[in-house]
């Protein structure tokens, strides 16, 4: 075990902030094709609901204001379950409960890149969870008028919705580091998925339904990403963009806070 | 300069005090050895050092800096292997090295060069492979060598060979020496083994209970007991066996543990006879009379009244 010299000139410098984010994104992205079992269900849920619904709701699209073909109408609801919840949460209960995050706390690391890395790998995990979902929808006949820049907005969008959610998971593994909890934290959305015009139109909807749906992000959310079936519509994209960022600053306050109590160091 | 400075540390868990106004210095380029039982304290002590904890009173520099207000600055100057190796089994050894490096502001090329020279800890052919397909012996090494690969002026091992085979344990000890004799890097070594501390350590601090209860080298400590140890087995008669041991000449300090009365002498030889026929005029039966030099586990006897409770085999 002898006989080997280590140059003095290799010491320890800041990396900086972005590297600092780029190395635990790489990281993450890495294992994202090892954690299949993470990334499998969440693909199956959103193909699974999208032909059951369009399959068994179809018929009624005629008795709503539903302008579009009920496919396309499905869609987006197919992308808001495929993206929503999904993030690299459990992985990092993983980390804590395995002792790989006190390894990261040893190093200069900032602090916020422990999250933010993460996220970076989460976004391209729902940008490739959205696109069989899109493939799929092109199969099934929906066009996009929009071309191939409304496609790109409309992933784009999904995914934004998907990373704004992921404070949720991340606070619940940082506060907890407990993966049964993380994993619950998808159950938090089901109000918010089907309170919502996830089968009809908001007009459609009334009594306390309508009412709790006006106030639903989630509506905004969808209107934003069908309104990419009939045409540019700035009103309806800038509603569903500022539904993500109020999820996102909800969510990601939450998240950032429980990060500071775990690495308080109390 | 002190490469450690621990002034009345102090860590609190609640109701708990798992620290108590622990007093450090261990000057660069030094092994320290923290010997104690599980449960004494050691860890908190390091974790305090290594700034993954605050401490709740009490004042640690390493490297001249603070542990609390200079925590960010500490980082870059320590490497630590905690008790548990702090390891990701879903990524390969050489992903987890890379990933140290990069968050220590290392170049592609100064990883690659860095892994290169821990190849004498690590398995180079396993490097690949995942790390959950590592025995617990190649993980103690790659999570040593994680620890080191931004060339570290201070080193914390927290117990670095427990659970490991005698094989791996020396071969942790010699890439040990070799890391202080080569480079002076100043090793901070908790261990629950007597004999790593005996083996590595050029000064030794005992903790029990959440405080220092003796430190030294080795060899002082164990000569701060006397030169040799005399040991009486017995059945029954122990605590009179004590009185009458007390008053033998030669007889520097007596103390009984279990079944055995431990006599520390100065020397031992001559100890014996007169220990021997003491007990026999007193009519106690002695079932084994051995004489030894003290070990640190007479050391630890001496200053906390029980025998260690550690790990040693």
């Amino acid at each position: 075990m002898s006989g080997h010299a280590a140059p003095v000139h290799i010491t320890a410098r800041s990396a900086g902030f972005v590297h600092d984010v780029w190395s635990i994104a790489l990281r993450a992205i890495r294992q994202l094709p090892r954690d299949v079992e993470t990334t499998g269900p969440a693909l199956a849920i959103p193909l699974f609901f999208l032909i059951i619904n369009v399959g068994s709701l179809q018929d009624i699209a005629g008795f709503t204001s539903i302008e579009i073909d009920y496919k396309a109408f499905q869609l987006p609801v197919a992308i808001v379950f495929a993206v929503t919840g999904v993030s690299r949460a459990p992985a990092l209960v993983l980390d804590i409960q395995g002792g790989y995050f006190d390894r990261l706390m040893l190093t200069p690391v900032s602090r916020r890149a422990l999250l933010l890395g993460h996220m970076v790998a989460d976004f391209v995990l729902v940008v490739v969870l959205v696109i069989p979902v899109v493939v799929l929808g092109f199969v099934i006949g929906v066009r996009f008028p929009t071309g191939p820049l409304g496609v790109l907005m409309f992933v784009f969008i999904g995914a934004c919705w998907g990373v704004a959610y992921t404070g949720i998971p991340y606070a619940i593994a940082l506060k907890t580091g407990n993966p049964g909890a993380v994993n619950s934290s998808f159950l938090l959305f089901f109000p918010f998925a089907f309170v919502t015009s996830s089968f009809v139109p908001l007009e459609n909807m009334t009594g306390w339904l309508g009412t709790a749906a006006e106030y639903n992000p989630v509506t905004y959310l969808l209107e934003g990403l069908r309104s990419l079936f009939v045409g540019w519509d700035a009103a309806a994209l800038g509603k569903s963009f500022l539904a993500i960022a109020a999820l996102g600053a909800i969510s990601q306050t939450m998240a950032f806070l429980a990060l500071r109590g775990r690495v308080a160091r109390g | 300069m002190s490469a450690i400075r621990a002034e009345g540390l102090v860590r609190r868990f609640g109701d708990v005090t798992a620290v108590d106004g622990v007093d450090l210095e261990v000057s660069e380029g030094e092994i320290y050895g923290f010997l104690g039982p599980n449960g004494a304290g050691k860890s908190t002590v390091v974790r305090m050092l290594c700034t993954l904890l605050l401490p709740t009173a009490g004042r640690a520099r390493v490297g001249g800096l603070d542990v609390v207000d200079d925590a960010h600055e500490v980082r870059f100057s320590i490497g630590v292997a905690l008790q548990d190796a702090a390891l990701d089994d879903r990524m390969t050894g050489r992903e987890i090295l890379t990933t140290q490096g990069r968050l220590f502001g290392l170049h592609k090329g100064e990883i690659a060069q860095r892994i290169e020279e821990l190849g004498p800890i690590l398995e180079v052919d396993a490097l690949d492979r995942l790390v959950g397909t590592y025995s617990g012996g190649m993980k103690r090494r790659l999570d040593l060598a994680t620890s080191l690969i931004h060339n570290p002026s201070v080193l914390f091992l927290d117990e670095p060979t427990t659970g490991l085979d005698p094989p791996s344990r020396l071969r942790v000890w010699d890439e040990v020496r070799r890391l202080n004799r080569d480079f002076g890097m100043t090793v901070f070594l908790t261990t629950q083994y007597l004999e790593e501390a005996d083996e590595l350590a050029g000064r030794v601090g005992i903790i029990n209970n959440g405080t220092l209860v003796a430190e030294g080298t080795p060899g002082e400590l164990k000569r701060s007991i006397g030169t040799d140890v005399v040991l009486a087995e017995l059945d029954r008669d122990h605590d009179r066996a004590v009185e009458i041991l007390r008053s033998v000449e030669g007889v520097a300090q007596v103390d009984h543990f279990g079944d055995e009365v431990v006599i520390a002498t100065s020397n031992g030889s001559a100890t014996l006879s007169p220990v021997a026929l003491a007990l026999d005029r007193a009519g106690i039966v002695v079932t084994q009379l051995s004489l030894r030099t003290p070990t640190l586990d007479d050391v630890f006897l001496e200053v906390t009244g029980t025998r260690f409770e550690g790990g040693d085999q």
